[in-house]
């Protein structure tokens, strides 16, 4: 992976400026900053043990960390998962390709769709489908419109774990316009399904274009409002800055991607460095910050959203005429228009949907970027329309599992801020 | 006229009405909360009950006294049963001494007279100070005694924090002490009178921000709402708590406010009186009504605004500016009376 340090051309700082014109802390001076903002602890002190969760407000699910506390300090933090557990990895194992894609929803279930994206490129790859132009730009939209839905989401409950509630809903009202728009393109608000092997499930209904502009017009401007509220607001700087620090090493060392390895000065962004679907004819720029702290990731995320919506206007003004779903007999489904009066769709149909794709032996590794970090999909394939082993690396995962390593020596309360910033969603760690 | 039976009869009349009165405007005040708290979020606030959901707050009330009452195994039962009493009775005892309006005058009602304050004594600010402090033990014994870790960093927090603020607090109200001369809350009114500019917040007008931030932490509002922090601590000292034990903290809390309020208009905005001397035809308890609206208005409005602090951060503005900054303006109130006489 490169860092900003060399890769200038990917990455802007603040304010435009070029990134290799502004002095960035090193992570030695990043540590040397965590280490000032700790309290010192008393030696030999009585540690009180606090488990936190899996039932607790600001878990995000049903996390559990088993806290030791000196005082307000966190001494040592052990986290727990599981809770979560369905077995969605084992359940891949009993069902054909396409079968699969609704369990996929079920993981990071806030945005579903990036994960029906993660399956359905590993499976192509496997499978050797090409995705047609339009389907990959409809793949790209979607995609772009789960982050923002994620991202929304994300700052209403990260701000509402730094205590105010206020803030929570008025972000619900915002995605609420992204998941509209969801409704009208998939028919679903949360779990889509709404990806296909070689493509996406339907085309894009008539009005959605209108729709999407008028809400990609419109986000923008309540999101300069947000960042306005953020940057300005002195009690949120004083809790944001400097805390939760985690420089690119930890970030590596824990395999922690996504807002916050940005945060941490890495321009290491899979749409950008390995481009899958309409990313690599679509232009945007990697947001990426370099303090490494809560403040940073908020930053980081704000203007992932905004580059979201240069994406999605960018799909709308380019989309390619053309089928929106590969027309591979053998691996995809059918049209569903076709089904019920063009035979051979009514064949495709029934060999897919009974048999399933036939799949050559082999495996398969594909990583993608979706709205928390990156999300890597194994298949291994023994013939036949079931694969035989899928695993999930899913970012929540990683991110949960660092957790020790970014609360010890820090404070309740920014735990809670810090186990917010990293955003976790237990469906997707858990699987 | 001075008849002692009369007297008699109306201390009893005014000490039976002013909980009353108290309690009625806790309905309200949590009514409105929840209803700004909507209107802050974009949503509508409680809607069902009475007209425009006026009637929640009743409906509350009733759903708690009929929960179960859950009293953890390992509690210390006396304690943890004490603890909301607590921190519910010396709530209401400081509106003994708040003059809601003149005091002292001629013959008003039926020819007797009638004061506007339940008991002119005259060390009532040190009352006002002694409540609160006795009431942060309802917070730090309810924490102690749930045996559960959430509720004793709660506690933990909450005594530190009101005890600290208190200073502040006891600080900032001794400014006014010195402009009025006097403890008694009735000559403190009596020392504004005059129009709004004659009032103590333009001369103590760091005093009373300084009190009114104190306040804040001492009713444990956002953004000092450190002991019942939800997102971190669940609910703090009152995690183990149901039913109406639970209801009688939150009643505490907004009596509270009621009471902090009334001081705050007390002893900066000129208590009962109006903002112009003509306009004192409307009856006093209406303008200290209407101020203590206001002040209440103000702190729902921080609360479903502001982001809450970290404990340090808390304790930092506390010791190292509210406090040093109350001093200074006790230390230049002092000089400039004693120069200016």
């Amino acid at each position: 992976m490169a860092t900003a340090h060399d890769t200038h051309d990917a990455a802007s700082g603040p304010g435009g400026v070029p990134v290799h014109m502004i002095a960035h802390p090193t992570p030695e001076e990043l540590r040397a900053r965590k280490a000032a903002g700790r309290i010192r602890l008393e030696r030999n002190a009585e540690l009180m043990s606090l488990s936190m969760g899996p039932q607790h407000p600001s878990m995000h699910g049903v996390y559990r960390a088993e806290l030791e506390l000196d005082g307000e300090v966190i001494v040592s933090a052990r986290p727990e998962i599981g809770n979560l557990h369905r077995g969605v990895e084992k359940l891949c194992e009993h069902r054909t390709y396409h079968q699969i894609i609704p369990l996929t929803d079920r993981l990071d279930y806030i945005s579903s769709f990036a994960m029906n994206h993660g399956f359905c490129e590993a499976a192509e790859k496997l499978m050797g489908v090409e995705v047609p132009a339009r389907g990959r730009y409809i793949r790209t939209l979607a995609h772009e419109l789960c982050r923002l839905s994620n991202h929304i989401l994300w700052l209403g409950t990260s701000i509402m774990d730094l205590g105010t509630q206020t803030f929570f809903t008025i972000c619900f009202r915002d995605r609420e316009y992204v998941l509209d728009l969801f409704e009208m393109l998939t028919g679903a608000r949360l779990t889509h399904s709404f990806g296909r092997i070689g493509g996406v499930a339907k085309d894009l209904p008539d009005g959605f274009d209108h729709r999407c502009r008028k809400v990609i017009d419109f986000l923008p401007k309540r999101l300069a409002e947000y960042e306005r509220i953020i940057k300005q607001n002195r009690i949120f700087i004083k809790r944001a800055k400097n805390i939760g620090i985690f420089t690119s090493d930890d970030c590596y060392a824990w395999r922690v991607t996504g807002p916050t390895l940005r945060a941490a000065g890495v321009a290491r962004d899979l749409r950008k460095d390995e481009p899958y679907a309409a990313y690599p004819e679509v232009e945007f720029d990697v947001a990426v910050e370099y303090n490494a702290d809560v403040y940073d990731r908020f930053l980081v995320r704000m203007r992932e959203m905004r580059e979201s919506c240069k994406i999605i206007r960018q799909c709308l003004d380019n989309l390619p005429d053309g089928p929106f779903l590969a027309p591979d007999a053998g691996h995809s489904l059918a049209l569903k228009k076709n089904v019920l009066h063009d035979s051979a769709a009514m064949i495709q149909n029934f060999y897919q949907v009974f048999q399933g794709p036939q799949v050559p032996k082999g495996e398969v590794y594909r990583c993608i970027e979706v709205p928390k970090g990156e999300m890597g999909v194994y298949i291994r394939s023994e013939g036949g329309a079931k694969p035989a082993r899928v695993r999930f690396t899913t970012p929540s995962f990683y991110h949960g599992q660092a957790v020790p390593a970014l609360v010890e020596g820090e404070m309740v309360a920014d735990m809670i801020a810090i186990f917010a910033s990293v955003d976790v969603v237990l469906g997707d760690c858990d699987k | 006229m001075s008849d002692p039976v009369a007297e008699l009869v109306f201390l009893i009349i005014k000490a039976i009405l002013m909980p009353v009165i108290i309690i009625l405007m806790v309905a309200f005040a949590i009514y409105f909360e929840r209803k700004f708290a909507g209107f802050f979020a974009g949503r509508v606030g409680p809607t069902y009950l009475g007209p425009w959901g006026s009637l929640q707050s009743f409906g509350d009330v009733f759903k708690l006294i009929s929960k179960e009452d859950v009293i953890p195994s390992r509690s210390d039962k006396l304690v943890f049963k004490l603890a909301p009493y607590i921190a519910f009775v010396p709530a209401f005892l400081v509106m003994a001494v708040i003059p809601f309006g003149s005091v002292g005058g001629e013959a008003n009602l039926f020819g007797y007279r009638f004061d506007y304050v339940i008991s002119s004594f005259d060390t009532g600010l040190v009352l006002f100070l002694a409540m609160g402090a006795i009431g942060v033990y309802g917070v730090v014994l309810a924490g102690w005694s749930s045996n559960n870790n959430y509720s004793l960093l709660g506690g933990l927090r909450a005594g530190a924090q009101m005890i600290s603020y208190e200073l502040a607090m006891g600080f900032s109200v001794a400014g006014v002490m010195l402009m009025a001369g006097s403890m008694n809350l009735v000559d403190i009114v009596d020392g504004q009178a005059g129009a709004f500019w004659d009032w103590y917040w333009i001369p103590q007008i760091v005093g009373g921000v300084i009190l009114f931030v104190a306040s804040i932490a001492e009713l444990n509002r956002t953004p000092f709402d450190l002991a019942e922090a939800e997102q971190e601590l669940v609910a703090g000292h009152l995690t183990e708590y149901s039913g109406m034990r639970w209801g009688m903290f939150y009643l505490a809390e907004y009596v509270n406010m009621i009471v902090v309020s009334a001081i705050v208009s007390t002893l900066y905005l000129g208590g009962w009186r109006a903002p112009f001397e003509s306009w004192n035809v409307i009856p006093g308890p209406i303008w200290l009504f209407i101020k203590i609206c206001f002040l209440i208005f103000i702190y729902m409005w921080i609360r479903w605004t502001i982001i809450r602090y970290r404990y340090n951060q808390l304790m930092s503005i506390g010791w190292k500016v509210l406090l040093p900054l109350s001093i200074a303006n006790l230390v230049v109130t002092a000089i400039v009376i004693s120069v200016v006489g």
